[in-house]
């Protein structure tokens, strides 16, 4: 049986890796995940300096999901080369790097930093909502996903995933743009923005007022816009939004997404990945499927 | 790995003390001791059974009973996930994972340990543990006369009481009660609202005191992960590299100097 997908030229032992921002770089879940298990690791999204992020509270539980409103906090570049692509590296899977910036001067800093790195992916963060400057303002329109796509393939040396937002019209618009653009694939969805209201303080549930809902609440809208991205372009397709289970993440496989990305998840189950991993095992061992391959897309 | 997951504790006791406050004794199988490791000023993670409340809660330790393989804590309902957790019974299990953060440090020499609230909890097992080799005070601050927990300490420490409306103790807050009982303190221990530990903080500084405090902040992955539970740093963090500590696998419990509250 084989788990094992090429996903744009880089071999991944399993098509699930970890929703940028849920996971680190991997050292807080070493102690409830081998991590040697994922297809591959997507880190939290990193900058050209340090970011300090937004004010708490940053965190509020939904029906079926929550709202972040982290503000991309990260250690800065400088850091996380010195110690999360080393640490990382102890183990047999894939790094894909999350890159974020305020402008595209910034994010092509990163890129460039990361062109002399080990790592085997980059995933282009255009669809933060939580920050005022960068994130999903270059997200939003397909001239500027072009473009800022086009920027940094120029630097980049490593298959650059284009993370789309689902806070757009068209979503197989912004597809095409980035296909335009030369990225090697596409990633989505990020969160859908929202909002909570703490109706006894008569506030916003977060101080940023606004966040970014993720959770099985959005999980048919984020398996319908991957399946509308996939059928839009020819790279493929890093299908996310709400997985728990493996039943959750073969719906993506099957809309067309080649591979897998748990987020939310991890909080409300540490061994999420694991279990996502074994049940998509079980679920083609049960069904005579000799290679996950030919479930990819096979709704259309 | 895996020296940490998520484990199944069997519920022996739920108890309401007052208004919304809750007492819960969970016991692990001896497999899963986590009693073993935990100290004073932890928290555990508590998971709804719910599909529709994802996120862990996260509760302090308020006793430790580590040869029973137990762990008691006592919370307060502040909304759907902790009146999911008030309803259950003897017999009923919940998924929990713990423990987590760090706890406090126990200094030699007198020692003051100021509860706010629900704060109040987590100082219950301080007590005890200082009790065995320290003298110690305890302050407890309440909003009016629906006290709880204040009988359980006296085996462990004198008590003093601060309520807001003057019904019980001091009238006022817990600096008042320590300055109206001339309480001396090598060490002050405190867990409660920020403003409270604001003042904590404040007192500890001007009389030249040591003082550890217990943040709480809404947490999503209680490990350290999501960096959704900040709190501000005086100095740049080492792990963040920013001003930032996280409050559920830096602290909960911080030197007050090294936290800014605000201020």
């Amino acid at each position: 049986m084989n788990l094992s997908v090429d996903f744009a030229g880089v071999r991944m032992k399993n098509p699930v890796t970890t929703a940028s921002g849920t996971f680190g770089s991997g050292a807080e879940y070493k102690d409830f995940v081998d991590l040697n298990r994922l297809g591959a690791v997507t880190t939290k999204g990193v900058a050209s300096v340090p970011w300090e992020g937004n004010p708490t509270p940053r965190i509020c539980e939904t029906y079926g999901g929550m709202l972040n409103a982290i503000g991309l906090q990260n250690p800065g570049i400088d850091l996380f080369v010195e110690r999360d692509i080393p640490f990382l590296k102890q183990y047999d899977t894939n790094i894909i790097v999350n890159v974020c910036g305020r402008t595209q001067e910034e994010y092509i800093e990163v890129v460039e930093r990361l062109a002399e790195q080990n790592v085997d992916m980059l995933e282009i963060n255009i669809s933060c909502p939580n920050v005022e400057a960068g994130g999903i303002a270059f997200g939003q329109k397909p001239k500027l996903v072009e473009e800022i796509t086009g920027n940094i393939k120029k630097h980049a040396k490593q298959p650059v995933i284009m993370k789309l937002s689902p806070n757009v019209t068209d979503i197989a618009e912004m597809a095409k743009a980035a296909e335009a653009g030369g990225a090697d694939a596409i990633s989505l969805i990020n969160t859908l923005t929202g909002m909570k209201i703490d109706i006894n303080r008569r506030t916003f549930a977060l101080a940023n007022k606004t966040g970014g809902m993720s959770g099985p609440a959005v999980k048919p809208v984020a398996v319908r816009m991957v399946y509308q991205a996939a059928h839009a372009v020819n790279i493929p397709v890093l299908g996310m939004g709400g997985i728990m289970t493996a039943e959750d993440a073969l719906e993506f496989i099957m809309a067309g997404a080649s591979m897998v990305a748990v987020g939310t998840a991890n909080f409300n189950n540490p061994n999420a990945t694991m279990d996502v991993i074994e049940g998509i095992a079980d679920f083609m061992k049960g069904n005579g499927v000799e290679d996950i391959n030919e479930l990819v897309g096979c709704v259309s | 790995m895996a020296d940490l997951k998520k484990c199944s504790a069997h519920i022996t006791s739920q108890v309401c003390l007052e208004t919304d406050i809750y007492s819960m004794w969970l016991k692990f199988n001896e497999d899963e001791n986590i009693a073993l490791n935990a100290v004073p000023g932890q928290f555990i993670s508590l998971y709804s059974k719910a599909g529709n409340r994802l996120l862990p809660r996260p509760i302090s330790i308020c006793e430790i009973n580590a040869s029973e393989c137990m762990l008691r804590i006592v919370y307060r309902v502040v909304g759907s996930g902790t009146n999911e957790f008030s309803k259950l019974l003897p017999g009923d299990t919940i998924n929990i994972m713990g423990p987590l953060g760090n706890g406090f440090t126990l200094n030699k020499g007198k020692a003051v340990l100021v509860g706010g609230g629900i704060g109040i909890p987590p100082m219950l097992e301080l007590a005890k543990r200082l009790s065995e080799d320290c003298g110690v005070s305890v302050v407890l601050g309440y909003r009016d006369n629906r006290l709880f927990l204040k009988e359980e300490f006296e085996p462990y420490a004198d008590v003093y009481v601060s309520t807001e409306d003057g019904s019980v103790g001091t009238k006022g807050n817990v600096i008042d009660a320590i300055k109206e009982n001339k309480l001396d303190a090598d060490t002050i221990y405190a867990c409660g609202p920020i403003p409270m530990l604001r003042g904590v903080k404040d007192y500890a500084k001007e009389n030249e005191i040591k003082a550890q405090i217990s943040l709480e902040e809404k947490m999503a992955c209680g490990i350290g992960a999501c960096l959704g539970c900040v709190c501000k740093s005086k100095d740049k963090d080492l792990h963040s590299n920013v001003n930032n500590k996280r409050v559920c696998k830096d602290g909960p419990v911080f030197d007050a100097e090294d936290v800014r509250l605000g201020d």
